[in-house]
C-alpha cells in the first residue's frame, strides 16, 4: 500500500531524531488487540493528529510494523526503534513477527492516513486526500478535518473538506450542527451525498432536520440527474461509435458486395492483436515512443487485416458469389480457424494492450460524469474512418468501380473495369476497416480469441437495420442502436436492454426487410 | 394393394425396408444384448461410454433430420435450431429437476440453484412441472409456439434466405442471453444438471441408459419415417418447388406461407423432442447450447451429409459429432481447424454432401455398365 510515498522520509526523519513518548497504551492496542480494538486504536491515533501517530500508521501500512516478545518495533532496513518508546533497538531481535492488516483494518488504515494527509504542504496530495474521505469518513477525523479546513485556500479542495465536514457533523453533532450540516450538503455534486442523506434520513426523528434534508437531497437530485443524462448521452454515442466501426467494413462486404461474411469479427480480432504485437515492439525497441505506438499500430492493424482479407477472398469466397448461404457457412468455417490460430499462435487467455499514457483519464464534466479520453478518441477515430470511406468510394477512381461493380457487374466489365481484381481489392478494404476496428477496440477492452464474436451478430444487425448498400443507413443504424441499447440499459439493465434491442429488430425486419434506407428499385426477388 | 401398402412401398423399396430393419435390430436387440448382457471383461461388451455417445448421437441426428427438412426440402436455413433443441431440453429438464426432490445439496424439495437464490417458491414457468406428462406436453408446445409465432410473422412478411438466416441467429443469441440471466428462473450459467430420477426410477443405471437409448432410437427411425413420408407426399413435391421457385409456385395458386409454416413449426417440434431424449442421457443443460455457434453446427452436419437426403442428414451427424468426439480426445487442439477445414471444403467441393457424392459415383458407374453394354440389350 503506497498512499503516502512523499510523506514517508519526512515522516521518518522526525521519527528517528524526536524522543518518542507514544501513548503505550494505543500502540499495545494496534499490535496485539482484535480488529475492533485494533480499528479503535487507529482512530484514536487519528485523533491525536501528530506526527508521531502519522509514522506509526504509515509503518503499519507498509508492513514494518513488528512485534518481538511484548515489544512492538518500527522495522526499517537493518534498524529498529521501539514503537512505544523511540528508543532504538539493536541488534534486531530474531523472534520479530510482522503484524498482518485484514481488508477491514487496511481500509481503516487508508482513510486515517488520508486524513492525516490533508494538511500536507503539497496541493494535489491534499486533493488526493480530500478525494479519498469523501468516500467515506469517521467521526474521529473531525478534528482533522476543521484543522485542515482553516488552513486550506485551495478552490478545488476546500468545497471537498467542506462536504467531509458536514457529512461527519450529520453523524456525530448535535441538532444545530446537523441542521448546518444538512444546509452546507445541498451544494454538493457528489452521489456519495445522496446515499448519505438517505441514511440519514432513515435514520433521523426530528422533523424540522428531515425536512430540511429532504430539500437538499431534492436539489442534489436535480443536479446529479443532470449528469446521468449526460452520462448516459455520451456512452450512447460512445457505444454508436464503436458499432459504427464495426459495421462499416461489414457495410462494403455485405453491404455493397452481398457476400455474407461471417469471419468479420475475426478480422476485427485480427486488428486487435496486430495492435498488441506493435505495441510489443514498441516496448521492446522504442520505450521512449511508446505513446506514440498507435500511430504505427493503426496502419499495421488496417494493412493485416486487408491482406487476410484479400486473401481469403482469392481462395474461398470468390468461389461462392451468389451462393450466399454456402458463403455463410464457408466463413464460419473460415472464422473457426482463424480463432483456433490466433489460439494457438498467442494462447487462450486474453492479452494486454496498454493504453498510450495521452489516452488514460478522462474529462471531468460533472462530479459524477466523466468522460474517458479513450472513447472520446475512439469518437474521432470512427468519425474520420467514416470520412475516410465515403472520400474512397465516392471520389477516387477505386470507388467508382466498386460501385459500377456492385450496381452492374456486367456492363462494368464491358466497359473494360477489371471486375475480379476490384473485388479483391474492395473486399480487402472491408476487411481493412475491420482491422482498425479491432485497434480501436483494443483500447477499451479485452483482446482474446473470441474479441471478433462479441461483435459479429451487433454488426450483421446494424447493416441489416440500417439497409444494405447505404453507408448513411449503417450510421444511423450504429448511432439509433447505441442509444437504444443505452437508454433500455439505465432503465432495466444491460441483458434486458440488448434482449429488447435484438427482439426489436427481429420483429423490424420482418415489417421492413430492406432496412431503414433502401436502394429504391423494381426488384421483387434479389 | 391397400392404402396402407401402398404407403408402404411409397417410402422405401424392399432394400431399403430390409436395410431399416437391419438398424432396428441393431439398435433395439444386438445394443442392449452387448451392453447388458454380455460381461464387462469381454472384448464385445459395449461400454457405458458408447452407449451415451450413440444416444448423444442419435438425438443430433433427429436434429439433423430436422434441420434437413426446411433446409434441404424447402430451402430455409435456420441458424436458431438450437434454441428449439435447448427449448426441449429445458422443459424436460424441469421435470428431472423436480425429480431429485430433497437430495440436493441443501436437503430441500427445490433444486439447489432455487435455495441458493434464497428463492421460497416456485416461479410460475415451473408450475406443474412435477408432473411427467406436463413437462412432455411442454416439451412439445413451446418449441412449436415459439417456431409458429415466428415463423407466422417472418414467413408472411416474406422475410427470406440470408435475412432468414440472421434474424434466427439472433432470435437464439437473445434466447441464451436471457437464459444465462438468473432471474430468469432456470438456473443461470449452470443450467440444469445432477439428475437423479426419471419417472421415480434412477437415471444412473444401465437399465435406465439402455431405456433412453432405446426410446432416443424408437424415435430417430419414426422421424425418418415420418420425413420421409412428407418428402415423397404430394405436400413434399411443392416444398421442393418452394426452394426452387418460390414465386412461380405462388402464381400457380399455392399459399407457400402455409407449407412454409409447417414443416417450420414440425421441424422445431421435433428438434425439441430431440433436446428432451438428450438431456437425460448427457446429464446436463445449459445456455451454451443455444449459442449462435451450435446452431451453425447443426448446418454443417447436414451439408456434409447432403441436404435434401435425410439417409444424409443422420450420416452427417454420425459423421461430425464421431469426428469431434475423436478429436476432442486426441487432439483437441486441431478440433476446430478441423471443423473449421469442413465448413470449408464441404460447401466449396462437395455441395452434395457424402451422400450426394456417393450417389454421383454410383450413377457414373450405373452409366458406364450402360454404355459398355452390346447394343440392343440395354433396357
Amino acid at each position: 500500500m503506497r498512499i503516502l510515498p512523499t510523506a514517508l522520509p519526512f515522516v521518518l526523519g522526525l521519527l528517528a531524531s524526536a524522543a518518542l513518548a507514544q501513548d503505550a497504551k494505543t500502540v499495545e492496542k494496534l499490535a496485539f488487540g482484535d480488529s475492533d480494538e485494533r480499528v479503535e486504536a487507529v482512530a484514536a491515533l487519528v485523533a491525536a493528529g501528530d506526527e508521531k501517530s502519522a509514522a506509526l500508521l504509515q509503518a503499519l501500512a507498509d508492513g514494518e510494523l513488528y512485534t518481538a516478545g511484548k515489544r512492538v518495533l518500527i522495522v526499517r532496513g537493518a534498524g529498529a526503534v521501539d514503537a512505544a518508546t523511540g528508543a532504538k533497538v539493536a541488534p534486531l531481535p530474531e523472534d520479530r513477527e510482522e503484524i498482518t492488516v485484514n481488508n477491514r483494518l487496511r481500509r481503516e488504515l487508508g482513510r486515517a492516513l488520508a486524513a492525516l494527509k490533508l494538511v500536507s504542504p503539497g496541493r494535489d496530495a491534499r486533493f488526493a486526500a480530500a478525494r479519498e474521505l469523501a468516500g467515506g469518513a469517521e467521526p474521529a477525523m473531525l478534528p482533522l478535518v476543521k484543522k485542515a479546513l482553516a488552513t486550506e485556500t485551495d478552490s478545488a479542495v476546500k468545497p471537498l473538506l467542506e462536504q467531509i465536514a458536514a457529512a461527519l457533523e450529520l453523524k456525530a453533532g448535535d441538532r444545530e450542527a446537523r441542521l448546518a450540516a444538512v444546509r452546507k450538503l445541498a451544494a454538493s455534486h457528489s452521489p456519495n451525498t445522496k446515499t448519505l442523506l438517505l441514511s440519514f434520513l432513515e435514520a433521523e426523528k426530528d422533523e424540522d432536520l428531515r425536512i430540511e434534508a429532504q430539500k437538499s437531497l431534492r436539489e442534489i437530485e436535480g443536479r446529479l440527474a443532470w449528469g446521468e443524462r449526460a452520462g448516459i448521452v455520451f456512452t450512447s454515442i460512445s457505444l454508436g461509435s464503436i458499432l459504427l466501426l464495426a459495421a462499416l467494413g461489414l457495410a462494403i462486404t455485405y453491404g455493397l458486395m452481398g457476400v455474407i461474411n461471417l469471419a468479420h469479427g475475426e478480422l476485427i480480432m485480427i486488428g486487435a492483436y496486430t495492435t498488441y504485437v506493435v505495441q510489443n515492439l514498441f516496448r521492446a525497441h522504442a520505450p521512449g515512443v511508446f505513446d506514440a505506438y498507435l500511430a504505427c499500430a493503426a496502419p499495421a492493424a488496417f494493412a493485416v487485416a486487408a491482406l487476410v482479407g484479400m486473401a481469403l477472398e482469392r481462395s474461398v469466397i470468390r468461389w461462392l458469389y451468389g451462393r450466399p448461404l454456402e458463403t455463410l457457412l464457408a466463413t464460419w468455417g473460415i472464422s473457426l480457424m482463424l480463432i483456433q490460430g490466433v489460439r494457438t499462435i498467442f494462447g487462450a487467455a486474453n492479452v494486454q494492450v496498454e493504453n498510450p499514457v495521452w489516452m488514460s483519464g478522462g474529462i471531468e464534466v460533472l462530479a459524477n460524469v466523466v468522460l474517458p479520453w479513450s472513447r472520446i478518441v475512439i469518437i474521432f477515430f470512427a468519425a474520420a474512418v467514416l470520412a475516410g470511406m465515403w472520400l474512397l468510394l465516392t471520389r477516387t477512381r477505386l470507388g467508382l468501380f466498386v460501385r459500377g461493380v456492385t450496381q452492374n457487374r456486367s456492363m462494368a466489365s464491358c466497359v473494360g473495369v477489371p471486375t475480379a481484381r476490384v473485388d479483391t481489392l474492395a473486399f480487402g478494404l472491408g476487411s481493412g476497416i475491420a482491422g482498425l476496428a479491432g485497434c480501436a477496440l483494443s483500447q477499451i477492452g479485452n483482446v482474446g480469441p473470441d474479441l471478433g464474436q462479441a461483435y459479429i451478430v451487433d454488426s450483421f444487425m446494424v447493416v441489416v437495420l440500417g439497409g444494405v448498400g447505404q453507408l448513411a443507413g449503417t450510421v444511423y443504424a450504429a448511432l439509433g442502436l447505441g442509444f437504444a441499447n443505452k437508454l433500455l440499459e439505465a432503465w432495466q439493465g444491460a441483458v434486458l436492454a440488448k434482449i429488447a434491442v435484438l427482439v426489436f429488430i427481429i420483429f423490424f425486419i420482418q415489417k421492413r426487410p430492406q432496412g431503414m434506407f433502401a436502394l429504391k428499385g423494381r426488384a421483387v426477388e434479389v | 394393394m391397400g392404402p396402407f401398402a401402398s404407403a408402404f412401398s411409397r417410402l422405401y423399396g424392399a432394400k431399403g425396408w430390409a436395410a431399416l430393419g437391419a438398424v432396428a435390430c441393431v439398435i433395439f436387440v444386438v445394443f442392449p444384448l452387448l451392453n447388458l448382457v454380455v460381461p464387462a471383461a469381454s472384448p464385445f461388451h459395449l461400454s457405458a461410454y458408447w452407449v451415451t455417445l450413440i444416444g448423444k448421437i442419435m438425438c443430433y441426428a433427429i436434429v439433423a433430420m430436422a434441420m434437413d427438412l426446411i433446409w434441404g426440402y424447402a430451402g430455409i436455413l435456420s441458424l436458431g435450431h438450437g434454441l428449439f433443441f435447448a427449448l426441449g431440453g429445458y422443459a424436460f429438464g424441469m421435470y428431472l429437476m423436480r425429480q431429485i426432490g430433497s437430495d440436493g445439496q441443501y436437503r430441500q424439495n427445490m433444486p439447489d440453484f432455487m435455495v441458493f437464490l434464497d428463492w421460497k417458491e416456485f416461479p410460475w414457468q415451473w408450475w406443474n412441472s412435477d408432473q411427467f406428462w406436463w413437462c412432455a406436453l411442454l416439451v412439445v408446445v413451446v418449441p412449436g409456439l415459439l417456431a409458429f409465432v415466428f415463423g407466422y410473422f417472418a414467413f408472411r412478411s416474406r422475410v427470406k434466405g440470408v435475412y432468414f438466416s440472421i434474424i434466427t441467429q439472433a432470435l437464439t443469441y437473445a434466447a441464451m442471453l436471457l437464459f444465462f440471466r438468473n432471474a430468469t428462473g432456470f438456473g443461470g450459467n449452470n443450467g440444469f444438471t445432477d439428475f437423479r430420477r426419471i419417472l421415480d426410477i434412477p437415471i444412473a443405471t444401465p437399465q435406465a441408459r439402455m431405456t433412453l437409448f432405446a426410446v432416443s432410437g424408437a424415435v430417430l427411425i419414426g422421424t425418418l419415417l415420418l420425413a420421409r413420408w412428407i418428402v415423397t407426399s404430394k405436400f413434399g413435391r411443392v416444398l421442393a418447388a418452394i426452394r426452387d421457385a418460390e414465386q412461380r409456385v405462388m402464381f400457380c395458386g399455392y399459399n407457400t406461407v402455409h407449407y412454409k409454416l409447417f414443416v417450420w413449426t414440425l421441424s422445431a417440434v421435433l428438434c425439441g423432442i430431440a433436446g428432451a431424449l438428450y438431456v437425460p442421457q448427457v446429464g446436463i443443460i445449459n445456455p451454451s447450447e443455444m449459442s449462435p455457434a451450435n446452431s451453425i453446427e447443426i448446418a454443417i452436419w447436414v451439408a456434409v451429409g447432403g441436404r435434401g437426403t435425410l439417409t444424409g442428414a443422420i450420416a452427417g451427424a454420425g459423421i461430425v459429432n464421431g469426428a469431434k468426439s475423436y478429436f476432442t480426445q486426441a487432439f483437441p487442439e486441431f478440433w476446430l481447424y478441423f471443423l473449421g477445414l469442413l465448413f470449408i471444403l464441404v460447401t466449396l467441393f462437395l455441395p452434395q454432401g457424402v451422400v450426394g457424392a456417393l450417389g454421383q459415383i454410383r450413377d457414373k458407374l450405373r452409366v458406364r455398365k450402360i454404355t459398355r453394354m452390346p447394343p440392343g440389350k440395354a433396357s
